[in-house]
């Protein structure tokens, strides 16, 4: 449950990285031509898929390491008259409905700091939620696995570790395309899911910049989803049953 | 007569520590098993928690698991609430496995863990409240009954207050609360009066009693001997995993032979001189305890100490210590392990 100052303290924890990120490099880099003025554009979607996963992630993994390992208030629902799943599931959904607000909180952020020049086209509303759907449903479902897997002594390795390199290789700065000159680079970053939701939201949000071909990304954001739901589920049930 | 609870050659063995909540206490705790055996590496690390434990709780009871920390009470506890799965063996809980059929055995439960696990960012009333939406009592039926039961507990004029700043008795009067809100038939409570003042701790028992009045069952486990004589109306001795003893407080403090235990301790204690105490009148068995030491179990207690003084004195042996106790549980684990309660 969040009170007030919690949930204001969250919401700076969530904005405050992105929101710095797009001044810097959309408002105060491109502003002094360092980086050209398509750039603004190119780096929304990014900002936006970094924003989704990392609260998302934050909002399922973190509840769970301290429920399971120091509050254990998650002990009274695991005993709720239903299968233990559904409390998992639960905390997917709250996740979820985290991560679509963070995702849609910043366009309008992106719209004041870096007016004039950002060009946001969504040709196909359905196709944009679907695909918000999907990362959200990415960043819950993986805090679900990072959270049943990860003790609460490694939550700072879990950030360095796989956090930082998801986001640095995950074409959240810059368009898969532009890897071309680094072909086993470019190779590798498609097994990082986060490639697929920024340039899910590239596809969607600004379709004039080189994205992946959406059937690939529909394709490979379902099977994230499906794959760290099964394995989420199958960590927590073991995490929840001694 | 319904049998509440119910569980069958139940076996529980750990691959890796228990978890806390599963009660590990001290060194006295489940016993690892022999590793010279031709065992592989990986049952090194393998501890038996529960070794072949049959229960029967008949409906209406308070039953009272008692034993040492680590002995199996809470790993007890924790499968037949579902939060352990069984190695071998099967438990059931008003008629349901509580492993096959978790969800109905679910609804027939309410468990009072042995660590508070209250929700910290709730007051007292909202986590009755959420408790019982969890169950799907109606809005106004769980107001009510969230106020009598914070009424009942004496806990009315805080209930807006946040939990987190409860001490430790308020905390645990609130888990109280929460497992009582949706009136469930079979109550778990492990370890309940850990911590608690005597007064709160009088207060518990009047409301685990009133609970057992409206036909509810009640497990309980303890190492309180006060608590397990006066309070449960039928024990389990439970030790190493399994148990040692069961019956009604009185029947089990009536099968120690004699009542009383002498426990001596001489400079050193010859065998002869321990049969020559046995012929004493009203002595029905005497066993050595170390080197040094005897426990007599006779129907009399400090009018047998001249003659045992005499006895020694007889042999040149000086008696250097002596613990009488009357007929107690305690004694009866005694009896059964060769160990006090609380060692």
């Amino acid at each position: 449950m969040l009170r007030g100052a919690t949930s204001f303290l969250l919401l700076l924890q969530t904005f405050l990285q992105p929101l710095l990120f797009v001044f810097i490099f959309g408002r105060v880099m491109t502003g002094n031509g360092l980086l050209p003025a398509a750039y603004k554009s190119l780096l929304l979607p990014g900002i936006m898929a970094i924003s989704m996963v990392f609260t998302g992630m934050w909002a399922v993994a973190m509840p769970l390491i301290a429920e399971f390992q120091f509050t254990r208030e998650i002990e009274d629902r695991l005993l709720a008259p239903i299968d233990i799943s559904w409390v998992a599931i639960e905390k997917v959904v709250a996740g979820l409905i985290q991560a679509l607000v963070a995702g849609l909180t910043v366009i309008p952020l992106a719209w004041i700091i870096l007016r004039p020049g950002l060009e946001i086209h969504i040709n196909n509303l359905p196709l944009f939620a679907g695909m918000l759907f999907l990362v959200a449903s990415f960043s819950a479902c993986g805090g679900l696995a990072l959270g049943c897997t990860v003790d609460q002594q490694h939550i700072g390795l879990m950030f360095s570790m796989v956090m930082t390199p998801m986001i640095f290789f995950g074409c959240t700065y810059y368009p898969w395309s532009s890897l071309a000159k680094f072909p086993i680079l470019q190779k590798i970053v498609l097994i990082n899911p986060l490639a697929y939701a920024s340039e899910g939201l590239r596809a969607t949000l600004v379709p004039q910049f080189p994205h992946l071909s959406l059937p690939l990304i529909l394709v490979a954001l379902s099977f994230f989803d499906v794959l760290l739901l099964v394995l989420g589920l199958r960590q927590f049930r073991k995490k929840a049953v001694s | 007569m319904e049998s509440a609870i119910r569980t069958n050659n139940l076996r529980k063995v750990y691959n890796s520590p228990p978890p806390s909540a599963a009660g590990r206490g001290d060194g006295s705790g489940p016993k690892a098993p022999n590793v010279n055996d031709k065992q592989s590496k990986e049952s090194k690390s393998q501890i038996t928690a529960l070794d072949g434990i049959n229960l029967e709780v008949v409906a209406g009871q308070i039953f009272g698991l008692l034993g040492p920390n680590g002995a199996g009470k809470s790993t007890a506890v924790g499968i037949l609430t579902t939060r352990v799965r069984p190695t071998s063996g099967a438990a059931w809980v008003g008629g349901h496995n509580v492993w096959q059929d978790q969800t109905a055995a679910k609804r027939k439960i309410g468990v009072v863990a042995q660590r508070p696990n209250l929700d910290f960012s709730l007051t007292a009333r909202e986590i009755l409240l959420f408790h019982g939406a969890y169950f799907g009592i109606s809005s106004r039926e769980r107001s009510d009954r969230a106020a009598a039961l914070l009424d009942r507990f004496k806990l009315t004029d805080r209930a807006g207050q946040l939990v987190r700043g409860f001490s430790g008795g308020m905390m645990q009067r609130v888990s109280i609360a929460r497992a009582m809100m949706h009136d469930p038939q079979v109550l778990f409570l492990d370890e309940p009066s850990v911590g608690l003042d005597p007064q709160t701790r009088l207060l518990l028992w009047e409301i685990i009693r009133e609970y057992n009045q409206k036909g509810r069952t009640i497990l309980l486990t303890t190492h309180n001997m006060e608590e397990a004589d006066t309070l449960c109306q039928h024990l389990a001795i439970i030790d190493h995993g399994r148990i040692i003893a069961s019956g009604t407080p009185s029947e089990l403090k009536a099968s120690i032979p004699g009542g009383f235990v002498l426990r001596l301790r001489f400079a050193h204690a010859p065998g002869e001189l321990l049969q020559r105490f046995t012929a004493l009148s009203g002595v029905t068995e005497v066993r050595a305890s170390g080197e040094t030491g005897a426990d007599v179990y006779s129907d009399r207690g400090g009018s047998l100490i001249p003659e045992i003084v005499t006895t020694a004195a007889g042999f040149g042996v000086e008696l250097s210590d002596v613990h009488i106790s009357e007929p107690s549980l305690e004694n009866l684990f005694l009896h059964h392990t060769g160990r006090s309660l609380r060692e």
